[in-house]
């Protein structure tokens, strides 16, 4: 889509304007979008930025979406806020939140520290996915020795 | 406490640190929220008590904040709030009025926790110069601390959940506030500034989210917050700001071969205005400061010049806080109309610019 203002570069900015109590739709290019903000003289709000990134595209064919359970906060807030209302609307809402975050982020995988608690749990998950698979090889080479040894260790892990 | 505030010299705004010259001060912060409760914007009036209550009882166990003040954002006058806002040490959005919001100051202003502000903490570490490594280590030992106490709102894949999609992740924004005064007059910055967005990182003005670039700073941090360590994140922005560092020390030189007569008069003119001036308003008076401070740096003019007893760089710093309108009404210690602001602000750079 070309910039409705100077005809030449891509569009990347859409705004919606309300001239003369109209609805209008605008897309620009950044260079446009830019005079244009410093011609509203007014700041881009980035909860109405989000909203609106939220908005677009992929979600306007589903109109209805559960509340979330814990704080009963609907996608439509979200829409309008940019704002989550809680942890448990990142679970409710993923499916309309990941093609989002994408967006945002590029890449959705925490690759950063972890609570104690929770490091702990992932590093036990990690351990046992590997014991099994060495179990599983041992019996294969019927090592009944070394898989009685790793048996008896994951179901020690486990009980933790 | 707030009059302690004031006479601070010791806090990362002396401007002490390394490479201070153009990295005014680094700041790393984190969001964190706890578990099962809603983030402040959708918690009622008296779960936001009760998480402040949490946070007061549980943070006397954080190490990094054993000798720290504990302030009520309710009980704050406004001019005590605008006070921490000028030093950085709370949000727009903090002071407006709200329930529950609360704020921990530790550690000579190094250390700020907002609580209930966008989520539930907001813990920053400032220090002065280009030192993002030393924010992060007093940040992850205080996160480490209350973390052992709070369970925080958290997904393997998502990271630490946070009220708006922006931070999620890391919830880390490590920042750089950068002195840019060449970029500006050589009219490179907004090359500059376009290319930072294009590889997604952020510019802001001097008091963060929403503000104009006074004083010809700037604020560089990290967009993105998840997908990449928090290690990583830090050493991207390290380039990042070595980059546009390297690009005002150029610009800098540019100056000093080409231009040199017309920095002169600039640097000369700025001194003999705020030498001069009877009234003076904030946004000038930041204006000539920078200039000033690039005079310093360049050699242009010499700390003697400024100060008698040779501080002049230590003397700049201090006056781009203490011209700050909430600062001069708490010299003044009474509240003063605009007019009687630029009065009393050109008495102060007069006087301390004297020699």
């Amino acid at each position: 889509m070309l910039c409705d203002v100077c005809h030449k570069n891509i569009a990347t900015v859409h705004l919606t304007e309300i001239i003369n109590e109209k609805v209008v739709e605008m897309h620009v290019c950044q260079t446009c979008a830019q005079s244009k903000a410093s011609e509203l003289n007014e700041q881009l709000n980035i909860s109405d930025f989000l909203g609106g990134l939220a908005a677009m595209g992929e979600f306007k064919a589903q109109k209805q979406l559960p509340k979330c359970s814990a704080c009963g906060f609907d996608y439509g807030d979200f829409k309008k806020k940019g704002r989550l209302g809680c942890g448990r609307c990142y679970v409710t809402f993923r499916q309309q939140l990941l093609p989002f975050l994408k967006r945002i982020h590029g890449l959705i995988k925490h690759t950063g520290k972890a609570p104690f608690q929770i490091d702990r749990e992932m590093s036990v998950q990690v351990k046992l996915k590997e014991l099994r698979k060495r179990l599983e090889r041992a019996i294969q080479l019927e090592e009944y020795e070394e898989a009685a040894r790793l048996r008896d260790e994951i179901k020690k892990l486990e009980k933790k | 406490m707030f009059e302690e505030l004031i006479n601070n010299q010791d806090s990362w705004l002396n401007g002490k640190g390394p490479e201070s010259e153009i990295v005014f001060s680094s700041r790393i912060r984190l969001a964190r929220n706890i578990d099962t409760l809603p983030f402040p914007s959708r918690a009622s009036d008296i779960q936001k008590d009760s998480i402040l209550k949490r946070i007061k009882e549980e943070y006397s166990n954080v190490r990094m904040l054993k000798k720290s003040n504990f302030v009520d954002m309710e009980e704050l006058s406004e001019l005590d709030s605008q006070l921490l806002l000028e030093r950085h040490l709370v949000s727009q959005e903090h002071i407006l009025a709200g329930k529950g919001k609360g704020v921990i100051l530790a550690q000579d202003e190094r250390i700020s926790i907002m609580i209930n502000e966008e989520d539930h903490l907001r813990m920053q570490a400032i220090a002065s110069g280009f030192d993002l490594k030393k924010c992060w280590q007093i940040l992850d030992s205080i996160d480490n601390d209350f973390s052992k106490k709070i369970s925080f709102s958290f997904l393997p894949d998502l990271g630490y959940l946070t009220s708006c999609p922006t931070n999620l992740g890391t919830g880390m924004r490590a920042s750089c506030m950068m002195h840019l005064p060449a970029l500006i007059l050589t009219k490179r910055i907004n090359k500059i500034l376009e290319l930072l967005a294009r590889i997604s990182f952020t510019t802001r003005g001097l008091f963060g989210e929403g503000t104009q670039a006074l004083g010809d700073f700037f604020q560089i941090s990290n967009q993105v917050s998840l997908g990449l360590s928090e290690d990583e994140l830090i050493d991207n922005l390290i380039g990042v700001v070595n980059q546009v560092k390297d690009q005002e020390m150029d610009a800098r030189d540019i100056l000093l071969k080409r231009y040199k007569p017309s920095l002169e008069d600039s640097v000369g003119r700025a001194l003999g205005i705020l030498k001069n001036c009877r009234l003076i308003n904030s946004k000038e008076a930041l204006s000539h400061l920078s200039i000033l401070s690039l005079g310093l740096d360049l050699g242009i003019i010499k700390n003697a010049d400024l100060s008698s007893t040779g501080q002049g760089k230590e003397l700049i710093n201090s006056l781009f806080i203490m011209i700050q309108p909430a600062h001069l009404q708490k010299i003044e210690s009474k509240s003063l109309k605009e007019k009687e602001r630029d009065y009393i602000r050109a008495e102060i750079l007069r006087n301390k610019l004297k020699v």
